[in-house]
């Protein structure tokens, strides 16, 4: 089972008149779950935003399931950075969990019991059902995380695009979400979200995109995750040094 | 007085500030949210020269015209914040004080010349500035009527659509909600509102009327339908009010008085309001020391106990 459901085609997209990604290629795979890794400013955000129309494109096609992403857009889950919205926003969390199946209730109508029945099972899920009446802005990160990605279970997407889904979350938070993108995967989902942390890379991951503003490396963890990759995507001032049982990457002084 | 008050006129007019509160109150709810409440501002002082400019053509005081010259005049306004922050690096509340000033300027000019040129029939294009609710003929009362409760119910069947554009309009997108559509309703239903309140509380400070009613109703609630319900209410009660004591006195402009109804509601929240209210928040902090307070002292007794 090795269908291609992401072709991405000569890519390029800019903030005013920096370019931020160029000649941006790839193919990504059913059922894999993807980190793209890059040093800051790199376009990794960028990159999900212009694969998602949220940036506009400024050269390249972009295929989903062998469709314009405006055909394929259903099927298609986001989560995006946790910074992104204002979190002070009046509502509590089940009823942003209800907005990943605002698609799937239809336009200018109202969710009913079966809709809060739904998203209440994925609360569950992500251990947050405690917290269901909870004003958004008295939950933690860690949390606000865990809500998000609430939101984005229910949507029951079949390509998830995640944004930092691990920054400034605790452990056990951290296991829970990398626990449901494995399941995901299980399910024959696919999955890619930008990381930040080269150290659980290859525990995470089972393919790795190097970014930075163009695709360095891309492929099996096990083959592409390399320290020659590592020094190539972010310069010569990371070193990757390989113990017995761990693995660091430090700054060289 | 009461003769002023029982008359059917003016309880028309009351209706139509009040209708035309609880709109403001809702659209300001999604300004709010949107954080754009200076841009009511900037777009109501920008419909001024719209209302001349439609006068000096038509040559008489049609409301409905004099308003869809405003709302021309403040979507020109709104088109000129947006070009100037995407085609400079002015940034969006540079760009909005420009926007403001310099067509609440050009109003003002225009309205000096026609007061000094034309015969006796401009007379009253001066209370669009300070708003004259009673001044307003039943007509006019319709034109504000039907306009207000439009807005109000785009605003009630879009809940859902509406709280998702605030709070993640990325994720909106996402789900295939049409983002650039719901920007231009918004912006018409908010240059709507603005216009249909300029004559009765005047282009200075309809911005109030769409900014402290959703402020205040934030001391209120954790709930954005009853932040909306909340703030309907008070921009309701404050046109309603408003409007009634500045009938009281003769020639009273509307608009201060509207608007200082409305203030006082916002101190109201902000001393009682409960979920942030000061008063709230002291109460819980005193208890909060009380609490561990006890709790210590009970725990030093029992230590002293077993000493």
């Amino acid at each position: 089972m090795t269908e291609t459901v992401l072709k991405v085609n000569n890519l390029s997209a800019s903030y005013r008149k920096n370019t931020v990604l160029h000649d941006v290629n790839f193919q990504i795979n059913q059922g894999t779950l993807t980190g793209i890794v890059g040093p800051n400013g790199a376009g990794k955000s960028t990159l999900i935003k212009t694969l998602l129309q949220l940036h506009p494109t400024l050269t390249g096609t972009v295929d989903f399931f062998g469709l314009p992403f405006k055909a394929a857009q259903q099927v298609i889950g986001y989560v995006p950075q946790r910074g992104s919205v204002d979190w002070d926003f009046p509502t509590n969390a089940l009823d942003v969990v209800l907005m990943g199946l605002y698609g799937r209730i239809g336009w200018l109508k109202l969710p009913n019991r079966s809709h809060k029945q739904m998203a209440m099972e994925k609360l569950e899920k992500m251990g947050m059902a405690a917290y269901a009446d909870r004003q958004i802005s008295q939950l933690s990160g860690g949390q606000q995380q865990r809500v998000f990605l609430a939101r984005a279970l229910v949507q029951d997407a079949d390509f998830y695009f995640m944004d930092e889904p691990l920054a400034g979350v605790d452990a056990a938070t951290e296991r829970a979400i990398m626990a449901i993108l494995k399941e995901l995967k299980e399910q024959g989902k696919t999955v890619m979200v930008v990381h930040h942390d080269l150290q659980t890379v290859a525990d995470y991951y089972d393919h790795v995109l190097f970014l930075n503003k163009t695709v360095v490396a891309h492929g099996d963890t096990t083959s592409i995750f390399t320290k020659e990759n590592i020094a190539r995507t972010y310069g010569g001032n990371m070193r990757w040094t390989l113990k017995e049982e761990e693995s660091h990457v430090v700054h060289s002084q | 007085m009461w003769s002023i008050l029982s008359s059917s006129n003016f309880q028309w007019v009351l209706a139509s500030t009040m209708i035309l509160g609880i709109a403001a109150g809702m659209i300001g709810c999604l300004a709010y949210w949107k954080k754009q409440s200076l841009m009511s501002d900037a777009l109501a002082h920008a419909a001024l020269p719209g209302v001349i400019i439609a006068f000096l053509i038509l040559g008489e005081k049609n409301l409905f015209l004099l308003i869809m010259g405003a709302a021309v005049s403040s979507l020109i306004g709104a088109f000129f914040i947006q070009w100037i922050q995407s085609a400079t690096r002015i940034t969006e509340d540079t760009a909005m004080g420009m926007v403001l000033s310099i067509f609440f300027g050009l109003g003002i000019m225009l309205l000096t010349i026609v007061n000094r040129s034309a015969g006796g029939n401009q007379s009253g294009l001066d209370s669009f500035i300070f708003g004259q609710a009673a001044s307003m003929v039943k007509s006019d009362v319709i034109t504000m009527l039907l306009l207000a409760v439009a807005v109000i119910v785009i605003v009630a069947i879009g809940f859902k659509e509406w709280k998702i554009y605030l709070f993640d309009p990325q994720f909106a997108k996402g789900l295939g909600l049409p983002i650039k559509g719901i920007n231009i309703v918004y912006t018409l239903v908010l240059v709507t509102t603005i216009v249909v309140g300029i004559q009765a509380v005047g282009v200075i400070l309809i911005a109030a009327l769409l900014i402290i009613p959703s402020v205040s109703a934030r001391y209120w609630t954790n709930s954005f339908l009853y932040m909306l319900i909340l703030s309907a209410l008070f921009g309701g009660v404050s046109g309603v009010l408003g409007t009634f004591i500045s009938a009281v006195g003769n020639g009273w402009p509307t608009g201060p008085f509207i608007v200082i109804v409305a203030a006082s509601f916002f101190i109201l929240s902000l001393i009682f309001g409960k979920e942030r209210g000061i008063l709230v928040n002291r109460l819980a902090i005193i208890a909060h020391k009380r609490q561990l307070k006890s709790r210590k002292s009970s725990s030093s007794l029992k230590r002293s106990e077993l000493i």
